[in-house]
């Protein structure tokens, strides 16, 4: 300690000290920036190289024509840097991507790609940036969640677009919220992270995963319990009463009354 | 002989002349007759004659579902609990397990899960309820378009339509009843219209709900307007419209033997009053083959009333639906011109609610039309004759073209309460739907009119074409000298009075008043007069019907037929007045 602090007038230690400063900046940043890169080019959280290699593959393939070779985005589709490997899930998986056509939204359809191959294209647009990624199963296990409180949060959330009873219902300008009836617990979970087409993100600040999975509880709840009054006429209300107490109820009375005032020959 | 000369004291002639049953069953319907006076009844009720046509059954189809709604409605206050204070779910249905929610809503619930029927009497009251309204208003289309309207009937035509009125409130108030999140969004637009009203709205909502909506008040007070006053009047009212049903005996269809001074039909007893004993079971059936397999009005989906969450595929039932719908359609701006305003006032200010108010115009022209029309009718016409003899559509056309118009207008209206549905249903763009439903509900009633008349007038000639020259009999027949023809088939003696016998008089010009002077108001009367009967089809009168038949060279034992055909007789009177 006495030797250093004899040194500390040396000619050379300002050199020194600058030096030393210079060096742990830039080791640091060094470290810094490999962690980053080892996280973001080769390999995402839960994805191999070797997915994300056949991922770029097939988006090359098939879906480069609309989002551009580096999936950077065009004129006829958006970038997909850092929407998440949770976008590719939801939009993959329930065959609204590749798009059949452009239009208001995305059409759902039977899937195009299989788990795997919509695994690898996950991994790849994952690999781009980071974004929301495949809940953990945990989250989507409707045993653990509570219907009831999933059910309030839906219609505080939800029910505005996806109708009460999750039958979907109208937007502006041909765009719609979907029927929720069938859809897998993972794809409600990523639709909610993500907010494809034109829905919200509801983010975990927003309804932290234990919500969601309460929400994902309540749907499956309701979709097994069906309707318990006979034939649900499509979950849409009165606007279905209506027309059926003017076309089933009013042809059978009006069937009945022909009858009754026939005469008999 | 010597019997007849035998005299009885005071006490045995009573005796005698005292009907002595012979079975138990008849000493005991004979008690009660003698202090009941039955007999007088039946007799007077059961040789009442009325007419046979099935759309004459409206109105019972309307009547039994009344009778439906009431005994299930009694079965479900047993459990309804019409009251606003909070409680936690703790029911067989598990979503809403553990909830804070009101009574009402609770119990509707346990209703529909714990009580065992207790589903199934639900769904049977609100389907009956949807039939009763569907019932009354197609007996209106029917008393509209067949012109029974007319008189003497005007009043119980008003009495008809105040039974709809009631009607609509009573479903109206029903749909309420439960507190859930789709009937206090129904109940939130009803706030809104009342709020709009200017100047008073604020107080009228404040007074309807006790204060703020939603307030603490306002199920119980629907409840009391929804058990007890409407369905006491909606009684009331029945029993004075079947009373004069009763009094001015039932309209039929023209055709022969049928008159102003006769009906026509089959008296009510034995026959009918087992038809319409037994189609108040038909009723009951179709209702409960309903109710057993359509689920109506599933209150567990909403979940418990909250103003903030409003849902998609939030209507009203159907006969509220063009309320709903025409506020849909009513632009809240044109272009960047909001069309709400505040109009300045000493107090500060009255914002007035354009886009809710202007929509209730047609609503109230609508309903204020259906109450006046018997006498606009009889004002543009001059016609003030009783009739008993229903018009078929067709030879009234100026009538069931408007009527069609307004119905038309109404559908519009009504159809908008489902834009949503069409567009996500029809894959439509949800703004489309309404521009063209603006569109229609402006020109729809027009076309409607132009098409309906131009329909009629052409069915009118047809029925003219077939009095005179029959039905084309679709056998072509060629001459000896090679000329071809198709051979008709003239109608029978029946048919031909039902084409023949209706009126359709000349325009009547304008006529002066005591002062003799020509009103604005009787020119207005005239031009109306003149729009309705112009473009007439004058009905086959009995020298052109003698001459076509001669000049068509039918034997002489063919115009003697011809000659004796009352029916041209009866309806050939083409001015009246």
């Amino acid at each position: 300690m006495k030797a250093l602090s004899q040194k500390r007038r040396h000619p050379f230690a300002f050199v020194a000290l600058l030096l030393l400063g210079l060096l742990l900046t830039g080791g640091l940043y060094a470290a810094a920036t490999t962690v980053n890169q080892a996280q973001a080019s080769n390999t995402p959280d839960g994805f191999s190289s070797e997915q994300v290699e056949e991922g770029e593959r097939l988006f090359v393939a098939n879906c480069a024509t609309c989002h551009g070779m580096n999936a950077e985005g065009s004129d006829a589709g958006p970038s997909l840097v850092g929407v998440g490997a949770a976008s590719v899930e939801f939009q993959v998986g329930t065959g609204r991507m590749p798009m059949q056509m452009q239009g208001p939204q995305a059409q759902q359809k039977p899937p195009q790609f299989n788990e795997e191959q919509t695994t690898q294209l996950a991994a790849y647009v994952a690999s781009l940036g980071a974004g929301p990624g495949i809940p953990d199963d945990e989250w989507l296990d409707v045993d653990q969640g509570d219907p009831a409180r999933g059910g309030e949060l839906f219609r505080i959330n939800c029910a505005m677009c996806h109708n009460a009873a999750g039958a979907g219902g109208a937007l502006t300008e041909g765009k719609y919220a979907p029927s929720l009836h069938g859809v897998d617990a993972v794809h409600i979970y990523t639709a909610m992270t993500t907010g494809p087409q034109n829905m919200p993100v509801f983010n975990d600040a927003n309804i932290p995963p234990e919500d969601k999975r309460d929400i994902i509880a309540f749907l499956k709840t309701y979709e097994k319990q069906g309707s318990p009054g006979g034939f649900s006429l499509g979950f849409l209300g009165p606007v279905s009463e209506g027309l059926l107490i003017w076309t089933l109820g009013l042809a059978l009375l009006v069937g009945s009354m022909v009858w009754l005032t026939s005469r008999s020959s | 002989m010597s019997a007849s000369k035998q005299t009885y004291t005071e006490d045995e002639y009573l005796e005698v002349n005292e009907y002595q049953p012979k079975s138990n069953t008849g000493r005991i319907a004979n008690y009660v007759d003698t202090r009941v006076g039955g007999t007088s009844m039946v007799r007077e009720f059961g040789r009442k004659v009325f007419p046979d046509h099935w759309t004459f059954m409206f109105g019972e189809v309307a009547l039994y579902s009344f009778i439906i709604t009431v005994i299930s409605g009694a079965f479900l206050t047993f459990w309804f609990d019409p009251s606003m204070a909070t409680t936690r779910y703790s029911g067989s249905y598990a979503p809403l397990q553990g909830l804070e929610m009101s009574m009402a809503y609770a119990t509707s619930l346990e209703l529909s899960f714990d009580v065992r029927g207790g589903l199934f009497m639900r769904q049977l009251h609100h389907w009956g309820a949807l039939m009763f309204v569907l019932a009354m208003s197609v007996h209106m289309i029917r008393v509209f378009f067949t012109g029974a309207f007319r008189k003497p009937r005007e009043l119980n035509w008003v009495v008809g339509a105040s039974l709809l009125i009631l009607g609509l409130g009573a479903g109206f108030t029903g749909y309420s009843l439960p507190d859930e999140v789709l009937s206090g969004n129904g109940l939130r637009i009803i706030d809104g219209m009342l709020k709009a009203i200017p100047v008073v709205g604020t107080y009228t909502s404040f007074f309807l709900f006790g204060g703020e909506f939603p307030g603490n008040e306002v199920i119980p007070r629907l409840y009391a307007l929804h058990i007890f006053i409407i369905p006491a009047l909606l009684l009331i009212l029945i029993a004075v419209h079947l009373f004069m049903v009763v009094m001015h005996k039932h309209t039929q269809y023209p055709g022969p033997g049928r008159t102003e001074r006769n009906v026509v039909g089959y008296p009510i007893g034995p026959v009918y009053a087992a038809k319409a004993g037994g189609f108040f079971f038909i009723v009951l059936g179709v209702l409960s083959l309903l109710a057993g397999t359509f689920q109506i009005n599933a209150l567990w989906n909403y979940g418990p009333y909250d103003p903030s969450p409003v849902q998609a595929g939030t209507q009203p039932d159907w006969y509220i639906g063009w309320f709903d719908g025409v506020l849909r359609i009513m632009p809240g701006f044109i272009g960047n011109i909001p069309l709400e305003f505040v109009l300045p006032t000493p107090w500060g200010g009255n914002a007035i609610a354009t886009p809710v108010l202007v929509p209730m115009i047609p609503i109230t022209l609508l309903l204020l039309g259906v109450f006046v029309w018997p006498w606009l009718e009889t004002w543009i016409t001059g016609d003030k004759r009783e009739h008993h003899l229903l018009d078929r559509p067709r030879n009234a056309p100026t009538r069931t073209a408007f009527g069609v118009a307004m119905v038309v207008w109404y559908l519009v209206m009504w159809g908008a309460a489902s834009s949503d549905l069409m567009a996500t249903h029809f894959a439509l763009s949800l703004n489309d739907v309404i521009y063209w439903l603006r569109a229609a509900f402006f020109l729809g009633p027009i076309i409607a009119y132009i098409l309906t008349k131009r329909i009629c007038l052409a069915l009118q000639r047809k029925d003219r074409e077939v009095a005179l020259h029959g039905h084309e009999a679709g056998v072509i027949e060629v001459s000896a000298d090679g000329e071809f023809h198709e051979k008709h088939k003239l109608p029978n003696e029946y048919e031909l009075w039902t084409l023949v016998s209706y009126e359709a008089p000349a325009p009547s010009g304008p006529r002066p008043n005591a002062k003799g002077k020509i009103t604005a108001l009787e020119k207005l009367r005239a031009r109306l007069n003149r729009i309705w009967f112009e473009d007439r089809v004058v009905p086959v009168s009995r020298e052109e019907y003698l001459e076509v038949m001669s000049h068509h060279g039918h034997g002489p034992a063919a115009l003697e037929a011809a000659e004796s055909r009352q029916a041209i007789t009866a309806g050939s009177s083409t001015d009246h007045r």
